[in-house]
């Protein structure tokens, strides 16, 4: 209830600050609420089951896609609160099934062979684009929604657009809270700290990584979702490599494993190479071409690097004053790579 | 069947080097137990240096040799100053560096010399070679067939029949024991990213005059298909890496022959979804003992 009351509460606030927003910056909310959600998800997986995804992208692709195949198809037909729920439900289940079998997998893999396939996913996406029917590097279009008569003299349709990414992101990440701090959280904590341990205490650790997949990959395919909410298309070249690394990027600055840690996170690899590249205007044309793009890239890399050597809590830690997930890491007992080193020492 | 034996034959040289490529990732998986997932960024730079020396210098072999000196210096200088200083209980710590410091070289790349594609002239005929009307392998192609059996050979040679090769391995294998007796392990660690950054700066520089041209993402997907290979042999069998390096290579080529060139990092995918949960430990790997 507590939990419920505060979600209202922060959403709330999200939306009124949109007031205070011109629309361009509305449109960023928007996208960097969709990142959040997806983030979100991540930040989860990644801080309390340990498990690296570079996929995530792909997820919000899927969630995108399921979500312009349902909401166009009811488009015609249905009041448009009804387009939206259909399209939220079909990227919930493009998504939710993506992540099952990503999960399966990731319940009998450990950690670089997970990274892996979920990299080959990412690399792997415009071709899927084009060989399945996807509508190639065009992508697919997904409905427009304007701003409802009751409320258009009071607000432009970027507003609107950012008050549904706002509702579609809370929707989305607030039953992660939930889990997270609750009875599954626990369990994930468990079998992160020591597989064995936590099989010996009835808690099945494969269960748990396909569940905790599953958990993460729903949120990223609303945050697909709300992006095609905000630009009404879904395109394959949106969900690169260099996006499903600014999702890691922005869990590991947050913090591994903090909702907060991953707003911030989030509200940093939307607006940052955008100050970026508005800066990078400002030098010579030839140089400041090259550096657009590529400075917000480069600096991205440095902090993470500097955040892992250095912070491993992220942002989280340095607002609550003790390294939430950093710790562990430092002072875990290697279960699994003990276990994977003596067993090629014969 | 020409054309068969066509895309067999180029699937032999593409697949020598991804064999290579993947036996870089398997020795720095021996040394270290991290997957570098920076090892394309990495061996890019390797090939920005030899382009660059090749251009100062107007000599193709000092260009090479010059990329590969750089390779070693990269893997060197990585591990002693970043990866050394990371926890290394869990894998976790030593991938996300790895992926920042793709993101630093890349775009460091893209900023120092933008990114275009800048064409690499090969130093033999890219015409193949027509034995009885069907045209087979290329100069080239058959350059680097060798070059790739010439390296793969040394390092068999180097890490089975010398005293440096048994102390890596003794160094990978049995840390605390090497230590007591006598082995150098962190030099041993060193080195064995040095050898495994210059292999991959070897494999980048041997690809990239038969692609599209040199820029920051050149040796992405190499990167992608190489631990496709590594995953199906087996991360921890240089055999396997060079066995399925051939085998991808080869499945890469038909169907990228006979389907559509977009269809092939397809093949790969699914291929390593089905090794990995069939046989996730690879195909070569020797079976690990039962945990729990």
């Amino acid at each position: 209830m507590r939990l419920t009351l505060r979600a209202a509460l922060i959403t709330l606030a999200a939306i009124a600050a949109t007031f205070g927003l011109d629309p361009f910056r509305n449109y960023q909310l928007a996208t960097a609420a969709g990142v959040f959600a997806a983030v979100a998800g991540l930040t989860v997986l990644v801080g309390l089951t340990g498990q690296l995804s570079l996929g995530h992208a792909v997820l919000m692709a899927a969630g995108g896609y399921g979500y312009a195949a349902a909401a166009t198809a009811v488009e015609e037909t249905a009041p448009w609160p009804l387009v939206l729920l259909t399209g939220l439900g079909g990227a919930a289940a493009a998504s939710g099934v993506l992540g099952l079998l990503l999960g399966l997998a990731a319940a009998r893999l450990r950690g670089p062979y997970l990274a892996g396939l979920t990299l080959a996913l990412v690399i792997a996406l415009p071709s899927a684009a084009n060989v399945l029917p996807l509508g190639g590097e065009q992508g697919r279009p997904a409905p427009f929604f304007p701003v409802p008569e009751a409320l258009s003299a009071l607000i432009a349709v970027e507003q609107w657009h950012a008050w549904l990414a706002i509702a579609v992101s809370a929707a989305a990440v607030t039953p992660l809270v939930a889990l997270r701090s609750g009875r599954a959280g626990l369990r994930m904590r468990a079998v992160l700290g020591d597989e064995t341990a936590a099989r010996l205490s009835g808690v099945d650790p494969a269960l748990v990584k396909t569940g905790a997949f599953l958990a993460s990959a729903i949120p990223a395919g609303l945050g697909g979702a709300v992006l095609a909410i905000a630009t009404q298309q879904v395109a394959p070249g949106g969900y690169g490599l260099a996006f499903s690394l600014l999702l890691v990027v922005a869990a590991v600055i947050g913090g591994l494993g903090s909702i907060g840690g991953a707003a911030i996170g989030s509200v940093l690899v939307v607006a940052l190479p955008w100050l970026v590249d508005t800066a990078a205007e400002a030098v010579p044309a030839d140089l400041g071409q090259r550096l657009t793009g590529n400075l917000a890239v480069l600096l991205f890399g440095a902090v993470v690097i500097a955040v892992t050597l250095a912070r491993p809590g992220g942002i989280a830690s340095l607002l609550t004053g003790r390294t939430r997930t950093g710790k562990p890491i430092k002072d875990r007992i290697p279960s699994e790579d003990a276990a994977l080193s003596t067993n090629t020492e014969r | 069947m020409d054309r068969f034996v066509f895309l067999l034959s180029t699937g032999l040289a593409r697949g020598a080097v991804l064999a290579l490529f993947a036996l870089s990732l398997v020795i720095v998986w021996r040394a270290a137990r991290v997957v570098n997932f920076a090892q394309a960024a990495m061996a890019v730079v390797a090939v920005y240096a030899a382009f660059a020396l090749t251009a100062a210098s107007g000599s193709y072999w000092l260009g090479l040799a010059g990329g590969l000196a750089i390779g070693a210096l990269l893997g060197a200088a990585v591990e002693r100053g970043l990866m050394r200083r990371l926890p290394h209980l869990t894998p976790l710590p030593g991938m996300i560096v790895a992926i920042g410091l793709v993101m630093v070289l890349q775009s460091g790349l893209a900023i120092a010399f933008g990114p275009e594609h800048r064409p690499m002239r090969p130093p033999f005929s890219e015409r193949p070679f027509v034995i009885g009307g069907v045209p087979v392998l290329s100069p080239y192609e058959l350059f680097v067939l060798v070059t790739a059996a010439a390296v793969m050979g040394a390092l068999a040679l180097l890490f089975t029949r010398t005293s440096l090769g048994l102390r890596l391995r003794a160094a990978a294998f049995a840390p605390e024991t090497s230590r007591l007796l006598g082995v150098r392990v962190p030099r041993m660690v060193t080195l064995g990213w040095t050898l495994s950054v210059a292999t991959a700066a070897l494999a980048a520089l041997l690809l990239v005059p038969t692609e599209l041209g040199l820029n920051p993402h050149a040796a992405d997907l190499l990167f992608v298909n190489a631990f496709a290979v590594a995953v199906v042999g087996g991360l921890d069998s240089p055999l396997g890496a060079l066995a399925a390096g051939i085998g991808v290579g080869v499945l890469s080529g038909l169907v990228t022959g006979y389907v559509s060139a977009s269809a092939a990092p397809l093949a790969v995918l699914a291929l390593l979804m089905v090794v990995l949960l069939l046989r996730p430990g690879g195909l070569f790997a020797p079976k690990e003992a039962r945990r729990a």
